[in-house]
């Protein structure tokens, strides 16, 4: 079992983190165009994503039958079926990975549960360490603008209503979320997140990141493979 | 009391203190009569006035058909499969061991961390990293650690279940066919579990006397445990 910063490939991997509402999202697909545009390889890979765990994440969490542990294992468990299924091998294969969400997801809700920094750290040592970790640095009450649907949008647990923070859930949001936040920001020096702004506009934030990702380039492979979509676009351009 | 302790950190919301009941792990490999014993435990403790919650593996309501599925697919990755397991052993550990324990009952269960350990070390897992995931552990009172050859095992297993692909760690790819995995398999859970029971103090039984004698000299283990009737 290769542990976190020891693995070596082709690839990269870069990974944006920070609370819903932050608009790394975003600025994820923003970048997965460019990078694809450049001709490189792209695998786009998200939190929850495991087919296998997702059901039993599901119904733990619809029947709200999660622990801060079970909580933390059961996502530990569906990123480690990520890794070994969505990334490793695409990193093997020298393509661009690009993750929403990533470990550091983990260490800051679990330990906001009150879940020991130590031991989920260890948990996920097998993890492989990200070329560039962006975090998108958002207040809570900026960012709960931003949640499309409002107050209806807001997720039982992502509220941490299972912590008994308050009965009213839009106040119990905020101040799980802070918790999160602080979290994230004692990360920024001791994994070399890179702080991104979220408060600045769209485009401001692009930028900064393709000029980060840029330097991270040098030597990666462009092997995109158009698909038939693009085949078909580029033979109506050729027409006459 | 102060009588349980965890391995590492623990749990969170969970005082040690509080948990009145024993703890009894039944360990050993595939097909040693891990179950047969445990029934027998359970009747006999029942009788003496002890309330007894037996569990097992896989059992949990959180993942225990997750993991039931993901078996039959044959799909999943090692780590994966790993932390599996470690969640639905802490569904069972905090849904089902913990307040059973609370109200005072004899907690049988069949299999502990231990079992979870070996599989994930023998499928490359780093032996220090699992060691960290199960530090949520509770100490078990006593582990009874079930012994058997792998030709005793092999002759029983033949005559009841027949092989399986998981116990026969058909995912290693560790021989031909189910027997020749299953023979080298067990051999390496079995060295894995003889250099477990001296790190983590188990009583070992060997099982190759007749079910009786085997099961009497486990209750002769466990009788000084017990609150006196």
């Amino acid at each position: 079992m290769k542990a976190y910063g020891k693995h070596r490939f082709p690839g990269r991997l870069f990974i944006v983190e920070g609370i819903d509402g932050s608009g790394k999202s975003t600025q994820l697909a923003l970048l997965q165009k460019w990078l694809e545009s450049e001709e490189y390889g792209t695998f786009f890979s998200e939190w929850n994503s495991s087919a296998l765990v997702r059901d039993v994440t599901r119904r733990g969490k619809k029947k709200r039958m999660l622990t801060p542990m079970t909580f933390s294992l059961i996502h530990a468990t569906d990123f480690a079926d990520r890794t070994e299924q969505h990334i490793i091998p695409p990193l093997k294969a020298g393509a661009l990975v690009l993750a929403d969400r990533y470990i550091y997801t983990a260490f800051a809700r679990d330990v906001a549960r009150g879940v020991n920094p130590g031991w989920v750290r260890n948990l996920y040592r097998f993890a492989v360490k990200p070329t560039i970790a962006f975090y998108f640095r958002i207040s809570v009450d900026d960012a709960m603008k931003r949640l499309v649907g409002g107050r209806d949008a807001i997720k039982y647990y992502e509220a941490g209503m299972d912590r008994q923070l308050s009965d009213d859930i839009e106040e119990s949001f905020r101040v799980f979320q802070r918790a999160v936040i602080d979290e994230y920001e004692r990360m920024v020096d001791e994994f070399g997140l890179v702080v991104i702004d979220a408060s600045r506009s769209i485009e401001e934030q692009q930028v900064q990141m393709r000029a980060i990702v840029t330097k991270a380039l040098t030597g990666a492979r462009k092997n995109r493979i158009r698909r038939w979509v693009d085949l078909n676009s580029t033979a109506r351009a050729c027409r006459p | 009391m102060g009588r349980f302790e965890f391995y590492g950190q623990g749990l969170p919301a969970v005082e040690a203190d509080e948990l009145k009941g024993k703890l009894v792990v039944v360990e050993g490999t595939d097909g040693v009569g891990r179950s047969t014993h445990i029934g027998l435990l359970k009747e006999w403790l029942e009788s003496k006035g002890h309330a007894v919650l037996d569990t097992g593996m896989t059992r949990s309501a959180l993942a225990g058909k997750g993991l039931k599925a993901a078996k039959e697919g044959h799909t999943l990755g090692g780590i994966t499969m790993s932390l599996f397991y470690a969640t639905d052993f802490a569904d069972r550990l905090e849904n089902e061991m913990i307040p059973a324990l609370r109200a005072g009952f004899v907690v049988l269960t069949d299999r502990y961390i231990y079992s979870l350990m070996a599989r994930a070390t023998i499928r490359g897992a780093d032996p220090e990293w699992v060691k960290g995931v199960y530090e949520f552990a509770l100490k078990p009172d006593i582990v009874i650690y079930l012994r058997a050859t792998v030709d005793e095992l092999m002759t029983r297993v033949v005559q009841t279940a027949g092989f399986n692909y998981w116990e026969s760690g058909m995912d290693l790819r560790l021989g031909e066919d189910m027997f020749d995995s299953f023979v080298v398999y067990q051999g390496r859970l079995m060295a894995v579990f003889d250099t477990m029971a001296g790190d983590y103090g188990f009583h070992v039984v060997e099982t190759a006397a007749n079910i009786q004698k085997v099961s009497d000299e486990i209750k002769t283990l466990l009788e000084p445990l017990l609150i006196p009737v």
